[in-house]
């Protein structure tokens, strides 16, 4: 999958900015996704490719609208060095799946890489170099695998 | 079996008789509140899941403190969402344009000692001031709890911040708050309880205490909680709970730190966030004569009565620089009618300030004073990201709000010092 690269502290204002948090619904709201850091985004990004940030990504405001828009737009995985708790929780409560990686500022714009869930592996085609994934935990993996909270809730009540 | 305040606080909601960090527990949760921009996200969420009632109405407050008075059609026809649900649901604590919900939740007696609160925003954090576990969560985890009356919470580490020291004058809880973000960065306590003990935090008075833990979140901390001493006890007795009506715990002397941080604040000198990080932190004589546009004196961080009358203070009988615009937004009504007995609003009209109603203000960053290209603002919230208040090109810095009226006196970043 092709490298969206963003840098440390993406606060949840620029990926989506409050003037747009009144749009009726989150498709139009998904069309200013990351607009003040990268324009052109909500048009180019296509479904599945990766989302990569530095330290500290998804944080400042609560605004559940930063991860629905992202959802919305089709990333199904973000990878940082680091991620902001709120914006975490959000993730894990709608199914989009974080993956921590240290190497993380290793991974520049455009990078094709490849997520090998199996033997926990994360592989940089372009570089080709190999990063080990540190697993999520069973009980945060049973939530995004059922797609988020509310689902998970479901089938288990 | 030694803990600190933070875990026995999430051992005791989750029935448990010792927590450790990195433990995943399920806690009983005391009050919740949603505001009026993310409370339709929450009714949404909560219909989703096939609910039709909420655990206990008692338990639940909305505060409309954003977009008020309504400043769109859309947030006219969110309003009507939420009475049309706080009717259906029969929820009585409702507030509208009352205030901010971080002065409101305290303000009205909706926080205790020992507690567990949550809210559908970030500066939930601020009641950790009066000894309680709160912290801010997403729409889809309000709603959840909404039926339930549970969350899952991981145990965090805590990092304690041990302050101590003589307060210079001039100086104030929010230069001690930067200067902390400062060293920590905005990453620095990230999933990690924050504790503020010592003699300068039990120096200081609930409302500056407020602003300390109202801004953990901008080093990325859960929480930032705070011992329960006399002058909380006070504050909540001006709100008719009495002591037994909640329990105090106390971090245990042998209790597990991941850090320890001594500051003396006796060696703090006024500090200021730069543009374009919370954590760009710098002594204000090292900006000290930037020119400005704009100040702003408001915010769940920095808009209660204390803030207020430091202001006034230095603008008593003056007026703000030439084409300089000043926007006092007091934090909730029942500061804002204080604030008029005192004759501080007085102050800041004569001054040549722009009064607003009590709510968020500018920053929220879509109206009272929303910042054109490349204007420049004093202000003192909490966050000065690219764009949160107006054009990205704008460039805020944050400070206390003495630091602010003198700026706006002079017309530049100005050392509060001098008056």
């Amino acid at each position: 999958m092709k490298v969206w690269k963003f840098g440390d502290n993406v606060d949840t204002d620029q990926i989506i900015p409050s003037q747009y948090l009144v749009l009726p619904t989150m498709r139009e709201m998904a069309q200013h996704t990351l607009e003040p850091l990268a324009p052109q985004f909500a048009q180019q990004y296509k479904a599945g490719e990766l989302l990569v940030g530095g330290h500290n990504f998804g944080c400042g405001s609560s605004r559940e609208q930063a991860p629905t828009v992202l959802k919305e737009l089709g990333v199904k995985v973000i990878m940082a060095q680091s991620f902001a708790r709120i914006f975490f929780r959000n993730c894990i409560n709608l199914g989009v799946l974080l993956i921590e990686l240290p190497e993380a500022n290793e991974l520049e714009q455009g990078h094709e890489v490849k997520i090998d869930y199996t033997h926990a592996k994360i592989i940089n085609k372009t570089t080709k170099k190999e990063y080990e994934m540190v697993p999520m935990s069973d009980f945060f993996k049973k939530i995004v695998n059922s797609g988020g909270l509310v689902d998970y809730l479901k089938n288990k009540n | 079996m030694a803990m600190t305040i933070t875990e026995k606080i999430l051992a005791v909601h989750a029935d448990e008789k010792k927590v450790t960090p990195g433990q995943i527990v399920v806690v009983d949760v005391d009050r919740v509140f949603t505001h009026d921009v993310f409370g339709p996200l929450v009714i949404k969420a909560f219909y989703k899941k096939g609910l039709k009632k909420v655990w206990d109405k008692e338990k639940i407050v909305f505060i409309g403190d954003h977009e008020v008075p309504t400043i769109s059609e859309q947030a006219g026809a969110q309003y009507q969402e939420i009475v049309a649900f706080a009717k259906e649901q029969d929820l009585k604590n409702f507030y509208y344009g009352q205030g901010i919900c971080h002065q409101i939740m305290p303000e009205q007696g909706y926080v205790r000692p020992g507690q567990i609160i949550l809210g559908t925003d970030s500066h939930t954090v601020t009641y950790g001031a009066l000894g309680c576990f709160s912290t801010g969560i997403g729409t889809q985890e309000m709603a959840n709890i909404w039926a339930t009356g549970k969350i899952w919470l991981k145990v965090p580490p805590t990092i304690k911040f041990e302050c101590i020291g003589k307060w210079p004058a001039g100086v104030y809880s929010k230069d001690l708050i930067l200067h902390v973000i400062g060293l920590m960065r905005a990453d620095g306590c990230t999933y990690k309880a924050t504790e503020f003990t010592g003699p300068a935090i039990l120096d200081l008075s609930v409302d500056a205490r407020l602003t300390i833990s109202n801004m953990v979140v901008e080093m990325g901390a859960k929480n930032g909680i705070m011992p329960v001493d006399h002058k909380v006890k006070e504050y909540l007795a001006q709100r008719n709970i009495p002591e037994s009506a909640y329990t105090v715990f106390q971090s245990d002397a042998d209790a597990a730190y991941e850090q320890v941080i001594t500051i003396d604040v006796s060696k703090l000198n006024p500090t200021v966030a730069a543009p374009k990080g919370v954590d760009d932190v710098m002594p204000l004589e090292k900006v000290e004569g930037t020119k400005i546009h704009q100040g702003f004196i408001g915010s769940c961080t920095n808009g209660r009565i204390e803030d207020l009358r430091q202001a006034a203070q230095i603008l008593k009988d003056k007026k703000i620089a030439p084409y300089m615009k000043l926007v006092v937004s007091p934090a909730s009504k029942d500061i804002y009618k204080q604030a008029l007995q005192e004759g501080l609003i007085e102050i800041f009209l004569d001054a040549g300030a722009i009064v607003t109603n009590a709510y968020c203000g500018l920053c929220y960053g879509k109206t009272g004073g929303v910042l054109g290209k490349r204007e420049v603002a004093i202000c003192s919230n909490n966050r000065n990201f690219a764009g949160r208040l107006g054009h990205k090109e704008s460039q805020v810095y944050l400070a206390s709000p003495a630091t602010v009226a003198a700026s706006v006196v002079e017309g530049k970043i100005t050392d509060p010092r001098k008056y």
